[in-house]
């Protein structure tokens, strides 16, 4: 049992990523990651609103009527993301300011509805709210680590602290500006996958 | 007056693209990109959901969910703003139902030809972002109407040409592990810059 909770939660964190193998969830993940600061808030979110409607859906499952489970589904997540984002707009102004809609387009971000739907109909609470965390959390590393890269090559900061001080303020770096624009999101995304394949040869796909 | 519209539509096409610039409706924009008539088939789905959703909720958010819009109910203090999100999904989701069942009545050459692209409209972020946007930049009925044609259109174009790349790369040699997901993410990329050009256009 512990084994298997054990693997619900490890298992999309590396071997069946959401972002870079099931391709869900990409929208947002490209366009808050220009700074650590914000990746890291729509992170939390997201694992908050992936991990409760999975739980929340999970209770109810036997009594949902499979026609209309996916509005039921969505008013489920509606309502968290709701909840998610009144909580960022009360206590994070600044950031919820640069988050703009992207807090909102949780509800349509497809990691929530495709667990709800892959996982949560078909499973006990505890499993699919650990099934959810893992989503999150896979979701989380690669926001992170394309946020990180953005922000330090970018602009030279890493969560507004300068690490790397730039020659515009007199500093020796010379930051590269595309990191800050909304491509480079897709070419880091672009390598990421592409190393992940290299050494996972099993998710090379026969085109 | 005229030219402030078109100003806005053009801006919405090109300047402020949907999926180019602000990563709409990308999970979409990455599954159905294989073939240009499926690219062809969605994007007009889109525009059309698009320019019907967007109007419907800028009624909705300027009628009743706007700080001080229940004036008119003798409600002056209520603000319904918390309730946008549920209330926009759920309006979108309503219209996606109902166009299918009326072009299931009256156009069921088109309703075949979008098949299953028309429900998967709901959760494609593109059309909720649309309303989002609405919103959050404050334009009125009319506006609105420009706004969600022309950013539906824009989605359109830039998936077609999306779909046209990729049936052209099936004659080059992609390095292993970059193939399909890997290289389209890094066309799309390219695409994105190709559109920022236009971003220094003034209107």
């Amino acid at each position: 049992m512990l084994v298997k909770l054990k693997r619900t939660l490890l298992d999309p964190i590396f071997n069946n990523n959401p972002i870079t193998l099931q391709v869900l969830g990409i929208c947002s993940a490209l366009a808050v990651t220009s700074k650590l600061e914000t990746a890291i808030v729509m992170s939390l979110a997201v694992i908050f609103v992936v991990s409760f409607s999975n739980l929340s859906v999970s209770l109810i499952r036997n009594y949902i009527p499979t026609n209309i489970r996916i509005i039921i589904e969505m008013t489920i997540i509606a309502s968290f993301v709701i909840i998610a984002d009144q909580i960022i707009r009360a206590f994070l102004f600044e950031i919820s300011k640069q988050l703009s809609v992207y807090v909102g387009l949780i509800i349509t971000n497809c990691i929530i509805l495709g667990r709800a739907e892959a996982f949560a109909l078909k499973n006990p609470p505890l499993q699919s709210f650990i099934d959810g965390i893992g989503n999150g959390i896979g979701y989380t590393l690669i926001l992170i680590v394309l946020a990180f890269f953005r922000e330090l090559f970018g602009a030279g900061k890493l969560l507004g602290f300068t690490i790397l001080p730039i020659n515009t303020e007199g500093g020796w770096f010379v930051p590269n500006g595309l990191l800050l624009l909304p491509p480079s999101a897709f070419f880091l995304i672009g390598f990421i996958i592409w190393i992940i394949r290299t050494f996972k040869k099993e998710q090379v796909e026969e085109d | 007056m005229l030219e402030q519209y078109l100003s806005l539509f053009i801006k919405s096409i090109f300047i402020e693209n949907m999926a180019l610039a602000f990563f709409l409706g990308m999970c979409t924009f990455l599954a159905v990109s294989r073939k240009v008539e499926t690219a062809v088939g969605l994007g007009i789905a889109v525009i059309i959901v698009q320019t019907i959703t967007v109007p419907i909720n800028n009624l909705i958010y300027i009628n009743i969910l706007k700080e001080g819009a229940l004036t008119w109910a003798g409600l002056p203090d209520i603000d319904l703003t918390f309730l946008g999100l549920i209330t926009y999904i759920g309006v979108i989701a309503a219209i996606v139902q109902i166009l299918e069942m009326a072009l299931d009545k009256h156009f069921p050459k088109l309703y075949n030809a979008l098949g299953i692209f028309l429900p998967l409209i709901t959760v494609n972020c593109a059309i909720l972002g649309g309303s989002l946007f609405m919103v959050e930049r404050d334009y009125n009925f009319s506006q609105s109407i420009v706004y969600g044609l022309g950013s539906g259109i824009g989605w359109a174009l830039a998936i077609i040409g999306l779909a046209g790349i990729r049936e052209r790369m099936k004659y080059s040699n992609v390095p292993e592990g970059l193939r399909g997901l890997g290289i389209t993410f890094i066309i799309t990329g390219l695409m994105a810059i190709a559109f920022m050009l236009f971003s220094g256009i003034q209107l």
